[in-house]
């Protein structure tokens, strides 16, 4: 008789320590198979899972092998139908491959094979090294929701939160300690004494016996009515604490320019940041909005398909898109419940004048209410040699330059290939070392 | 009504009260009428899951972690869930107990056979074979992996994850090389290592000395007389040649701390253990379906086994060993169950059922009337390439048609050399048991000088048989690692066997170790 025994239940897994080692170890070549697919895939895509080619032979388990392009070998093979000794049997022009090439068990083994790496495996090299500001991070501890929980009881209350049981079994403990007479002692002596009197005519004795009883049915009531069936010492309440809850929930306002000085360039390249960004704020978020504005000269909130494809014609005044996105703010977002994001894109084109109102909008209204703002302006490939990193630039540039540099969470930047935007992206939400303040 | 009872399973579903069943009729027929020795058997239940854990392990139920098996498990289940290779259905491990493993999935006729094929078949080989008998210690195996997980994990622990797997990396490259062919190495208990692995780290704490870290790393100078004297000594203890590289440098090495050391030798120890593994494919495979296809016969014959558990059976065992022929799309070399469990069958009718033609070339024991014993001796006492030499018959030849080319690598043609006739026999036969000698698969790389005095230079020699030389890149990246090993310079030669002529010689640059 062997010993049979039954394995299918034990911990599963066993492999998961070796697969992470192995993660880890090809670290570098997924990264850059990530980076590669994103790059050309849609941008849309990118949080899926992913199959990964790996070199299934990579230079990292190496050993002593014999070159099967050098020397003179033997094969024994099965299944001649048609040679005799001395025939001349012609190599296939690639690689040898099946019969000719390899003995048994060899030939094969240079193929990559592929590893699907999870959605999570994915965005995390993805965003590696990238992290929300710290600003905002303390704004997901900062707690803006309340939600009553129930701790315990109290004697204190409304009485809509009384809690009849546990008031009961105080006033029932309460009741038996200070012997208040219950309903069956009253009853009897009531029944006793009726009983008495249902005789009609009395003798001496029991005169005194049904006066006595009387007292002691006076008494019985007085003593229930001293002692409250139920007293304000037992009534007990529910009580609840107001306990904060995360707020998990974000706006992202999507801000642009349409008129005829964008061109799909640009507009792509724009479409290419908003999504990162979504992309971005959706692993931290449970919810998010998206409201997309566009504006020419006067600002409207559109759908995403007429945001990004429909033409409008018209002049540029930024401050209209400003004044649309806090209206739709105070109407829909209250900053209390809301985290706020805007990503605003240009070609930095502006009216005359407006850029200075678009400052003070931003620096004295929408900085208070949004957790972050990103601005970026597109330009041109020839530009971008002409401007580095300057100062100069158009009106709306050196307005919002000085919005910078007075508030920390306002980011902005230049991008003119598609090949900006990740660059882009990293700066912008680049860990901040030194700590921040809380945008409100 | 009688044939009912006498059935030990019905159906497809299996239990272990019907395992059971049917183990004990196999083990009545493998001991009793075939007279296998075997060691106790421990079957085990397991899920695919599992099995593909099993696969990454390189089969062994314990194993210390590193990277390598998890990517050989995402490899391994990617194309299992892919649907392009299904799993074994069953695995077994030499060691005693003989621990087999089944697959849950199997129906109830294949878990029989696969008892019949891995509990007694394998269990027989590997107990009785004279290369498992002479290499492998099927009673310390399980303890000392146990210790290796145990000492490895340990390290880790001690001196990081990444120290260790540096060490893992270099010795898994050299594993091919670290085995001995010839010499064997002394048996330990697992007992014994477990207490010389201690001596080891006590010897390490005593020794250690928070000063030392404050020396400056170079080789004092003043007792170089001293040196000299013990390096020549050391010289003469080294042994050279020596073909096993990883006990050389786990022995000689002179940068290696004692857990470095050790966990060569664990990995030196798991490659000793698999080497006959590597020799005795055909035979061992051919064996245990031999086994099995003899065992589920007379269990039908014996009305044991209903006709659609049988036809189940021949079904599947049809499939293992089908040979396609070389120019099929579906061939990838020779399939060692199919010319293994041929070869076996082969042997029982020569000895039961002769031709003349038999008679000429095996005159030992065509005729003998004892299948069995002829088979058991030739278990016992063979690897693949003599096997292959001794009991190859020209009947089989012919039925596999076998012909024998050459294949000279700058040539745009191969020539046939000879094939299944008169005149071919012997050259076919001895050219297939040569494919099967260790020598045509893996490259003989040797130890041969390495001057202590001097520059410490390690000099290893590469004998090249008919000018097959090394992979380049993984030769350089090989060498680098036993340049980590080793800590100092080192040399490659090639060395042409037949005509000694140097073909090549290459030493990795200091900077790449």
């Amino acid at each position: 008789m062997p010993n049979f025994i039954d394995r299918r239940l034990n911990p599963k897994d066993r492999s998961l320590g070796n697969r992470r080692r192995f993660v880890k170890r090809v670290h570098d070549e997924l990264k850059r198979a990530i980076n590669d697919q994103v790059r050309s895939d849609r941008i849309v895509d990118v949080d899926t899972a992913h199959n990964v080619s790996v070199r299934r032979r990579a230079g990292d388990e190496p050993s002593f092998r014999n070159s099967s392009s050098t020397g003179e070998r033997e094969h024994v093979l099965p299944g001649n139908e048609r040679f005799a000794a001395g025939d001349r049997i012609g190599k296939p022009e690639s690689g040898g491959g099946q019969g000719m090439g390899g003995g048994p068990g060899r030939g094969q083994g240079e193929d990559d094979f592929l590893f699907v790496l999870s959605r999570d495996e994915v965005l995390d090299l993805f965003f590696e090294d990238l992290e929300l500001p710290d600003m905002v991070k303390l704004n997901l501890r900062e707690t803006v929701i309340f939600k009553p929980h129930r701790v315990g009881f109290t004697t204190l209350g409304t009485p809509s939160n009384i809690n009849v049981g546990r008031t009961m079994r105080n006033s029932f403990g309460r009741r038996i300690a200070l012997r208040r007479p219950g309903e069956k002692d009253y009853r009897a002596l009531a029944d006793e004494i009726a009983a008495v009197e249902a005789k009609g005519c009395l003798s001496q004795p029991e005169h005194r016996r049904l006066a006595a009883l009387r007292e002691e049915l006076e008494a019985l009531e007085r003593r229930r009515k001293r002692i409250a069936y139920v007293d304000p010492v037992d009534v007990r309440f529910n009580r609840f604490e107001r306990q904060p809850l995360p707020n998990a929930s974000a706006v992202m306002f999507c801000l642009m320019d349409v008129s005829a000085s964008m061109g799909e360039r640009e507009k792509d390249l724009a479409k290419r940041f908003f999504v990162l960004l979504h992309l971005f704020l959706k692993r931290r978020y449970e919810r998010i909005d998206i409201v997309f504005v566009r504006h020419t000269d006067e600002a409207r909130e559109v759908d995403e398909e007429t945001f990004f494809f429909s033409r409008q014609s018209g002049g540029t005044i930024v401050s209209t898109a400003l004044e649309e996105m806090q209206r739709i703010i105070l109407e829909r977002y209250p900053a209390n419940l809301w985290n706020i994001y805007a990503a605003q894109a240009s070609d930095g084109d502006n009216a005359s004048g407006d850029s200075q109102i678009c400052a003070q909008l931003l620096r004295d209204e929408l900085m208070k209410l949004c957790q972050y703002y990103a601005y970026v302006e597109i330009i041109d490939e020839r530009e971008s040699e002409i401007f580095g990193s300057t100062d100069n630039g158009t009106a709306l540039w050196r307005a919002y330059r000085a919005v910078e540099s007075a508030i920390p969470h306002f980011q902005m930047t230049r991008i003119s290939r598609p090949a900006d935007i990740y660059p882009v992206f990293r700066k912008l939400f680049a860990r901040h070392k030194g700590a921040m303040q809380p945008g409100r | 009504m009688a044939r009912e009872t006498n059935l030990l399973f019905d159906g497809s579903e299996w239990n272990f009260s019907t395992l059971s069943r049917a183990y004990d009729a196999i083990e009545e027929i493998a001991v009793g009428e075939l007279g296998l020795n075997v060691y106790p058997n421990q079957i085990e239940i397991i899920s695919s899951e599992q099995m593909l854990d099993a696969y990454s392990s390189i089969g062994m139920p314990l194993m210390y972690q590193h990277w390598s098996f998890g990517k050989r498990f995402a490899f391994e289940s990617q194309l299992y869930r892919k649907g392009l290779r299904g799993l074994a259905y069953e695995l077994v491990i030499n060691s005693n107990p003989c621990i087999t493993y089944l697959m849950e999935e199997n129906t109830m006729p294949m878990q029989a056979l696969v008892t019949a094929h891995a509990a007694f078949g394998h269990n027989h080989f590997f107990k009785n074979n004279y290369l498992f008998r002479q290499w492998t210690d099927a009673g310390a195996i399980l303890g000392y992996m146990d210790f290796a997980k145990k000492y490895i994990a340990r390290c880790e622990e001690r001196h990081g994850i990444a120290a260790v797997e540096e060490i893992l990396d270099s010795a898994h490259a050299l594993m091919n090389q670290g085995v001995f062919h010839y010499r064997r190495p002394p048996r330990l208990s697992p007992a014994k290592v477990t207490e010389r692995a201690r001596e080891r780290l006590e010897y390490e704490e005593q020794v250690y000395s928070d000063l030392w870290r404050t020396l400056p790393a170079t080789v004092g100078t003043a007792d170089i007389e001293e040196a000299e004297r013990e390096a020549l000594e050391r010289k003469k203890a080294l042994h050279l040649p020596e073909e096993n590289l990883l006990y050389f440098l786990e022995k000689h090495s002179l940068i290696l701390d004692p857990w470095q050391r050790e966990i060569l030798r664990i990995v030196r120890v798991i490659a000793q253990y698999f080497y006959p593994q590597g020799l005795t494919k055909v035979m061992n495979e051919g064996c245990a379906t031999f086994v099995h296809y003899t065992i589920i016969n007379r269990l039908f014959d014996l009305g044991r086994m209903g006709e659609g558990a049988m036809l189940e059976l021949l079904a599947s065992h049809a499939n293992v060993v089908f040979q396609p022929g070389f120019d099929d799309p579906r061939y990838s070399g020779i399939n060692p169950y199919a010319l293994g469990f041929a070869m076996m069958q082969d042997i029982a009718r020569i000895a039961t059922r002769p031709t003349a033609e038999d008679r000429d070339w095996f005159p030992d024991f065509a005729g003998s009337g004892d299948a069995m014993a002829t088979l058991i001796d030739a278990w016992e006492n063979h690897r693949d390439e003599s096997f292959i030499l001794q009991y190859l018959s020209p009947a089989l030849m012919r039925k596999f048609r076998l012909f024998h080319i050459t294949d000279l690598a700058s040539d745009r043609f191969c020539k046939v050399a000879s094939i299944h006739d008169e005149r071919g026999y012997r050259a076919v036969r001895s050219a297939l048991a040569r494919s099967y000698d260790r020598g045509a698969q893996q490259p003989d790389i040797q130890v041969v000088d390495v001057d202590l005095l001097g520059d410490r230079r390690l000099r290893l020699q590469h004998k090249v048989r008919n000018g097959i030389l090394l992979d380049e890149a993984e030769r350089d990246a090989t060498l680098g690692h036993i340049r980590r090993l080793w800590g100092y310079g080192l040399s490659l030669t090639g060395i042409d066997v037949a005509s000694g002529a140097v073909l090549y010689e290459c030493s990795p640059s200091a900077d790449d170790g």
